[in-house]
C-alpha cells in the first residue's frame, strides 16, 4: 500500500497510508472506531478502491484485480458474521467453493475438515441451521468458511468484537492454534490491544488517517 | 336446501365455472408474478426506479375494477370481451402486492448477511439467486398469496364482460332477483380464495423454517367480503332530502332514461326530485322501493310477474297488467298506467345474414342451429321465460352452449362475429346502429314486457301530484320513441338529460 488516501462523504479517512505485509504475516490493526481500520480492510479487496495511490496485492494494483476472483481468494470475516440464515453450517462453510465451482464431494470433505478445525464437530454441527448455534459456534463457522478456498489473504473485521470475554478468549487461543497450522496472511481489526498483541506479528496503531506500528514482540 | 338444489341441477355448469374462474385467476397471477418479481427486484435495488414504479401499481390498485374492465375494453390486441381483457384488468391488481412485498422481502435482508456475500466474492446475480431471492422468498410468497385471494374475489367481476367464473352466477342472481343464484356463485368463490389462502400460507411456512406467522388475510379477506355485502345491501340507501321524491332506475341505458323521465316530469310539477339512477339489477331495484329506499322506478310487467313476483307468465298485456297491479298493491306498491312500449327480448341476428339465409322469424333459426353460436345476457340465460322456454317452445337445440354475459355487449358480440344470434331488448338502439335484424316470435312465445312505472302507494297518499303527473305519461312512448332514444345514448353519445328534455319539450 503506498501513499494511499481514502474520503468517505468529503472526510478524509486515510490519508498517504503506506504499509507492507509481507506473505505469511499476521499484521493487527488497533485504533478508535471510524479510525479507519475496516476502510483498510476493503481497500485490500477491492470493496473500496482508493481515492488516490495504489493497494498491491501479490504485487497487482486492485485496479487491475477482476473483483470477483480478489474476493475468492481473500477470506473475509465480519465481526456480524453474516452467516446465510437459509444454509445450513456445511453448506455456509461450502459456499465459496460451490461458487468456484467443485465436485459435491470434495466440497463435503473440505467443509468436514474446516468445522473439525474450528472445533465444530461435522457430525454433530454440518446439518443444523445457524440460528441453532450460539455466538461463539456462529463466529466459528463464520472463519471456517472464510477459509474454505484455502486463501493466501485472510481479511478479519473485529472477529470477535460481538462475543462475551469468555468465548472471545477461547476462540482467540483457537484461532492461534489454527494460524500454526495455516500460515496465511493475516490482517485483523480489533479494538482490544490484548488480542492485537497476542495474534499479531506486527500491531498498527491507526490515528487520524495516519498508522504508526509497534513490534509485538517489544511490547511482551 | 334450494342452494344445495341449485348445485345439484347445475353441476356441470358449476364445475365449469369454478374451473373457469381458476383459468383467470391462475393466469393473470402467473403473469403477474413474471412482471411483478424482477420489477420488485428493481424497485428494491434502484429505489429512485422503485418508488414511482410503486407509486404506479397502486394507482391500478386504485380503480373500481368495473371502470378499469370499461377502460381496458376499446383497447386493441387486449379489448374484447372474453377472458383475455379479464386476465389483464386482473394482472393489473395483483401487481401492487407482488412488487411491494419482492421489494420488502428483499430490503428486510440482514445487510451483514448482504456483505458477507459480497466479501466472498459473489457476482450480483449470485447474490440475487443464491441469497436474495431464497431469503426474500417467504415475502414473495406472501405476495402472491395475497395477489391470488385478491385475483379470486375480483375476477366474480369478470363475468360482466363475458369471461365467464363464478361472478356469471351472482351477476345472474342480482338481475333474476334471486339470493339463491347469488350464493351459488359467492360461496364458492369465498372457499377458493380461503383453500388458496390455506394452501399458499402453508407454502410460506415451509419456505421458512421455524418462522411461524399469522395469516393476516384471511380476517381481511373476510373484512373485504362482509365489505362487499354491505356495500351491496346498502346500494340505493343513501341521504336523501327528506322531502324529495328518489326516483331509481336499474343499470341499463333505456333505464337510466325511464328514470330521468320520471324525474323531470316530477319536477315540471314543482317536486323536489332525488336521482338513484342506475343502481344495479331488477333484484336492487325491487329491494330499495320495498325498503322505502327509493320512491318509484319503471319495471317491465314480464319482468315483475316472471323474475320478482315468480307468477305464472301471462301472454295477454292486458291481463299481465292486472297480475303485476294487484300483486304490487298488497306490498304496498302503485303501478301507473303503462308508459307505451313494449320492451320484449327480440331474438337478433346479423342483417347481412338473416338477408343471405332468408332469416325472418324464430322458427328459421332450426336452419341454422348446428352451426350458430348463441350469446345471451345473464338473464335471460336463466330466467324461466328465457332460453329455457324459448327452446322447448320452438324446439331448438343450438350444438353450442350459449355464451352469457353482459346484456350491453351482446350486440358487439354479434356484429363482431363472436356469435351468431342473440337474445336482446327490442327497444334496442344498437339493432338500427349496428345493422342487425330482429327475427318475429312467430309462435308468440315471449310474454308482454310493458313499462309501467311503480311508486310507492305512501307517496302516492302524501303527494296525489305523483300520479296525476306519471300518469300523463300513459302510452306516450312508442317503441320507436324508445329505440331513438336509446340510440341517442348509446349510438350518438348524447346527454341523458338533454335527451328526456327533448323528448318531453315534444309531447307539450
Amino acid at each position: 500500500m503506498a501513499g494511499v488516501r481514502f474520503s468517505y462523504a468529503g472526510r478524509v479517512v486515510l490519508d498517504n497510508l503506506d504499509l507492507a505485509i509481507r506473505a505469511g504475516e499476521s499484521v493487527a490493526l488497533v485504533g478508535r472506531s471510524g479510525a479507519g481500520k475496516s476502510t483498510l480492510l476493503k481497500l485490500i479487496n477491492r470493496l473500496l478502491l482508493p481515492d488516490a495511490g495504489a493497494v498491491m496485492v501479490h504485487g497487482r494494483d486492485t485496479r487491475d484485480w477482476d473483483p470477483i476472483a480478489l474476493r475468492r481468494r481473500t477470506g473475509y470475516v465480519l465481526q456480524e458474521i453474516g452467516l446465510f440464515p437459509h444454509l445450513t453450517v456445511e453448506e455456509n462453510v461450502a459456499l465459496v467453493p460451490r461458487l468456484e465451482g467443485w465436485p459435491d464431494a470434495r466440497r463435503r470433505a473440505r467443509a468436514h475438515e474446516l468445522l473439525e478445525l474450528v472445533g465444530l464437530p461435522p457430525a454433530e454441527f454440518a446439518a443444523r441451521w445457524p440460528r441453532e448455534l450460539s455466538g461463539g459456534q456462529r463466529q466459528r463457522v463464520g472463519v471456517a468458511r472464510a477459509l474454505a478456498v484455502d486463501p493466501p489473504i485472510v481479511l478479519m473485521d473485529e472477529p470477535f468484537g460481538a462475543l462475551d470475554s469468555i468465548t472471545r478468549q477461547e476462540l482467540r487461543s483457537e484461532f492461534q492454534r489454527i494460524r500454526h497450522h495455516l500460515r496465511q496472511t493475516v490482517v485483523f481489526v480489533t479494538h482490544d490491544m490484548d488480542e492485537a498483541f497476542a495474534l499479531g506479528d506486527r500491531v498498527g496503531v491507526l490515528e487520524t488517517g495516519h498508522l504508526t506500528f509497534t513490534p509485538a514482540a517489544a511490547a511482551r | 336446501m334450494r342452494l344445495l338444489n341449485f348445485w345439484m341441477t347445475h353441476g356441470a355448469e358449476l364445475g365449469a365455472m369454478i374451473e373457469r374462474h381458476l383459468f383467470l385467476v391462475l393466469w393473470s397471477t402467473v403473469v403477474a408474478i413474471a412482471i411483478g418479481l424482477p420489477a420488485g427486484i428493481v424497485a428494491a435495488h434502484r429505489p429512485r426506479i422503485g418508488r414511482p414504479l410503486l407509486a404506479a401499481a397502486s394507482i391500478a390498485q386504485t380503480i373500481p375494477s368495473l371502470a378499469l374492465l370499461g377502460f381496458l375494453l376499446p383497447l386493441p390486441f387486449i379489448g374484447g370481451i372474453g377472458p383475455r381483457i379479464a386476465i389483464v384488468a386482473l394482472i393489473l391488481y395483483a401487481l401492487l402486492p407482488i412488487v411491494r412485498s419482492t421489494a420488502a422481502g428483499l430490503r428486510s435482508i440482514d445487510p451483514s448477511v448482504i456483505d458477507a456475500g459480497i466479501a466472498m466474492g459473489m457476482t450480483p446475480r449470485q447474490l440475487l439467486w443464491l441469497v436474495e431471492l431464497p431469503l426474500a422468498l417467504p415475502s414473495i410468497v406472501s405476495g402472491i398469496r395475497i395477489a391470488t385471494i385478491v385475483g379470486i374475489g375480483t375476477a366474480t367481476i369478470a363475468a360482466a364482460i363475458g369471461a365467464g367464473g363464478l361472478g356469471e352466477y351472482i351477476f345472474r342472481g342480482l338481475s333474476m332477483v334471486d339470493s339463491t343464484v347469488i350464493l351459488a356463485g359467492a360461496i364458492p368463490a369465498a372457499l377458493l380464495a380461503l383453500v388458496a389462502d390455506g394452501v399458499l400460507t402453508w407454502v410460506e411456512r415451509r419456505l421458512a423454517p421455524g418462522r411461524h406467522r399469522l395469516s393476516r388475510a384471511a380476517p381481511a379477506a373476510v373484512a373485504a367480503a362482509s365489505v362487499l355485502v354491505a356495500a351491496l345491501a346498502a346500494a340505493g340507501i343513501g341521504s336523501a332530502r327528506p322531502d324529495a321524491i328518489v326516483v331509481g332506475s336499474k343499470n341499463f341505458t333505456e333505464q337510466v332514461l325511464l328514470g330521468e323521465l320520471l324525474a323531470q316530469t316530477l319536477e315540471r310539477r314543482g317536486l323536489t326530485v332525488t336521482r338513484r339512477l342506475n343502481l344495479g339489477g331488477s333484484f336492487i331495484c325491487d329491494r330499495a322501493i320495498r325498503a322505502g329506499d327509493i320512491d318509484a322506478y319503471v319495471e317491465y310487467t314480464g319482468t315483475a310477474l316472471a323474475a320478482i313476483l315468480k307468477q305464472p307468465i301471462v301472454k295477454e298485456p292486458e291481463a299481465a297488467f292486472t297480475a303485476v297491479r294487484d300483486a304490487y298493491g298488497r306490498a304496498g306498491l302503485s303501478v301507473l298506467p303503462p308508459l307505451g312500449f313494449n320492451n320484449t327480448f327480440a331474438i337478433v341476428v346479423r342483417g347481412a345474414d338473416a338477408t343471405a339465409l332468408d332469416l325472418r322469424t324464430i322458427d328459421d333459426l332450426r336452419r341454422v342451429e348446428t352451426r350458430w353460436r348463441p350469446g345471451f345476457g345473464y338473464e335471460f340465460a336463466e330466467r324461466t321465460d328465457g332460453y329455457a322456454g324459448l327452446a322447448s317452445a320452438y324446439g331448438l337445440h343450438f350444438t353450442t352452449p350459449p355464451r352469457v354475459m353482459d346484456l350491453d355487449l351482446v350486440y358487439r358480440a354479434l356484429a363482431s362475429r363472436q356469435v351468431d344470434v342473440i337474445a336482446g331488448d327490442a327497444t334496442s338502439g344498437l339493432i338500427k346502429a349496428l345493422d342487425l335484424a330482429m327475427l318475429t316470435d312467430n309462435r308468440r312465445y315471449f310474454p308482454p314486457y310493458h313499462a309501467v312505472p311503480i311508486v310507492r302507494s305512501a307517496v302516492v297518499l302524501a303527494h296525489p301530484e305523483v300520479r296525476e303527473a306519471l300518469a300523463q305519461l300513459a302510452g306516450t312512448i312508442s317503441e320507436d320513441d324508445m329505440r331513438a332514444m336509446n340510440a341517442a345514448v348509446d349510438v350518438e353519445h348524447r346527454d341523458v338529460a338533454a335527451t328526456v328534455r327533448e323528448f318531453l319539450a315534444r309531447l307539450d
